[in-house]
């Protein structure tokens, strides 16, 4: 084997056994600093002699192998130290027991380590932006690198940060467990906004961008998908899964030619990914047969559902997703969520209708700066013939538009209102 | 990155013979394992091609043969649709698959829609919008 050829495999590989390695070893050593260090040590051991050797019939556990008799060496040199030192006997963790340990690792536990390893990395002691590296690193296998390349930030920022997160993890003495029945909802929610966030993050990247940026939508409904597998049960995790599937299925719709934004009723319906609409549904149906239909993935994804079993833009269950929006908005009281039923309940019941609620949103202080809102209320005017007002209406949402090609788009609206 | 990887006929397979229940065990977990990976999209096996037909297109009539058909090592028995970073991924998850010996399978990586753009034209695109929106409407949810 060719040292190129030996690296992408020992990549390959890394990608698939890391997870796993870096989980059972965290279970041993109780520190992932130094379970993901031993596991380096065990891939820079297979650089090194895979190209001669081959590779083994069973990476996975010839890497094991390796990362064990390091953490043994590693536990008995601090062992040696601490005599030195003095210390306290019965805190040296490595002993016969442990070795036993060790040993008694097989594939039945690794489901549970990895959902350990999950939980640990998403830990709501640590910020937002450490555990979104932590578990790009920990759990998708990506580098210090990819991960810089993707979040737009310099590769010693993120390596940084994960220094810091493994150190905080440390330092507050996190049990490598699975939280119990109390704390499980409240831990898992800060799992799923970690995923969330990274197929956002990958989401909000334009055609343009590098490729490591939309690729993080793929790492996210990965790691989803996985978590599902780990957590079969949870309604939650199959709805977030369902709302990435079929959000994903439209990102080839969604960016034009030039790089343009594409609204959703204006995409190209045959550039619809499918496949991923076909898994989005089938996830959201478990969630519901799990009796999770209003939590606040699932509302989320039975309102994309809704449009993406609408073969054209006049098929849309406008009232379904309506009153979807109002039991999102009993969920998550949010003036933006509000505003997106109101749009709903336009198309669904008539402009009038919209508009009445849009109007009770104008003195929201969280929507005075955003242009959305007088962006819809224009729309609702203009569709009842009150030009004149939906021109100022779209004269004030461009004053407050973000981007130049929103301002083109609504100064264009308030023009064609002015000649009405 | 999406893949199809494609398995060969055998003898075996061309007779119509079903595997044997041990094999299909293995092959059950196997494809959990693939499952849990998340990489996983879909999975399906392939009736002998004694069952099948091919046409070929030339003149002005094409022409149908039933099959089966001859040179069983270019004829296709299942195949995966899997989804990861790289080729060497993919080989590197075939290669623990627990395949009896003589068996081969293909690994072929699937065009996206926009490796087609320098040769779509606006009715091309139009005729694509259609069936993309058929397909959509017939899909009801099961996996």
């Amino acid at each position: 084997m060719s040292p190129l050829d030996a690296h992408r495999t020992v990549d390959a590989i890394w990608r698939i056994e890391s997870p796993k390695l870096i989980a059972g070893l965290t279970r041993m050593v109780r520190d992932i600093g130094v379970a993901e260090e031993l596991a380096q040590d065990a891939f820079v051991a297979a650089l090194v002699q895979w190209p001669e050797a081959g590779i083994p019939r069973n990476p996975g556990a010839w890497l094991m192998a390796i990362a064990k008799r390091r953490a043994i060496d590693r536990f008995r040199r601090e062992e040696v130290l601490e005599r030195k030192h003095e210390a306290l006997a019965h805190d040296i963790r490595v002993d016969d027991g442990a070795d036993a340990a060790f040993a008694a690792l097989d594939d039945d536990d690794i489901g549970d380590d990895l959902l350990r390893l999950i939980f640990i990395a998403c830990h709501p002691v640590l910020s937002v932006e450490a555990r979104v590296a932590l578990t790009l690193r920990l759990l998708g296998g990506l580098t210090t690198v990819e991960i810089a390349r993707a979040f737009l930030s310099s590769e010693a920022a993120v390596a940084q940060r994960i220094v810091r997160a493994k150190r905080t993890l440390s330092e507050a003495h996190i049990p490598f467990d699975v939280p119990d029945a109390s704390e499980r909802a409240a831990r898992l929610a800060s799992v799923l906004e970690v995923l969330y966030l990274i197929f956002n993050e990958g989401y909000a990247a334009t055609a343009g961008d590098d490729v490591m940026r939309p690729a993080l939508c793929e790492d996210a409904l990965r790691l989803g998908r996985v978590l599902a597998e780990l957590t079969p049960d949870d309604s939650e995790v199959h709805a977030l899964v369902a709302l990435m599937e079929i959000q994903a299925s439209r990102a080839k719709a969604r960016v034009g030619a030039s790089g343009e934004p594409i609204l959703l009723l204006e995409q190209d319906r045959g550039k619809w990914d499918h496949l991923l609409v076909r898994r989005g549904l089938a996830a959201l149906s478990r969630a519901e047969a799990l009796g999770g239909a209003l939590g606040n993935y699932a509302l989320q994804a039975a309102i994309a559902a809704c449009h993406a079993r609408a073969r054209t833009p006049e098929e849309t269950d406008w009232a379904r997703i309506a009153a979807l929006y109002d039991a999102l908005a009993q969920l998550l009281p949010s003036p933006v969520v509000q505003l997106n039923r109101a749009v709903a309940v336009g198309m669904a019941y008539g402009p009038a209708a919209g508009l009445e609620l849009v109007d009770a949103l104008t003195s929201e202080p969280a929507l005075q700066t955003y242009h959305l809102l007088p962006s819809v209320r224009g729309d609702l005017l203009e569709k009842l013939g009150r030009f004149s007002e939906a021109h100022a209406a779209y004269q004030r949402a461009a004053a407050l538009a973000q981007n130049a090609r929103d301002r083109t788009l609504l100064l264009d609206r308030a023009a064609r209102c002015a000649r009405a | 990155m999406r893949f199809i990887v494609m398995v060969k006929a055998t003898p075996q397979s061309e007779a119509g013979a079903l595997p044997k229940p041990e094999m299909l065990a293995k092959m059950g977990a196997y494809n959990e394992q693939l499952a849990k990976a998340g990489i996983l999209l879909g999975a399906e096996g392939l009736h002998p091609t004694s069952r099948g037909a091919r046409i070929s297109y030339a003149g002005a009539k094409p022409t149908i043969t039933d099959g089966p058909f001859a040179e069983t090592k270019e004829l296709i028995a299942g195949f995966w649709l899997l989804q990861a970073k790289s080729k060497a991924e993919i080989i590197e998850w075939l290669a623990r698959c627990p395949f009896e010996e003589g068996e081969q399978i293909e690994i072929r990586q699937i065009y996206d829609m926009e490796d087609f753009a320098p040769v779509m034209t606006p009715e091309l695109t139009e005729q694509h919008e259609r069936l993309g929106a058929h397909i959509t409407s017939r899909s009801d949810g099961k996996p």
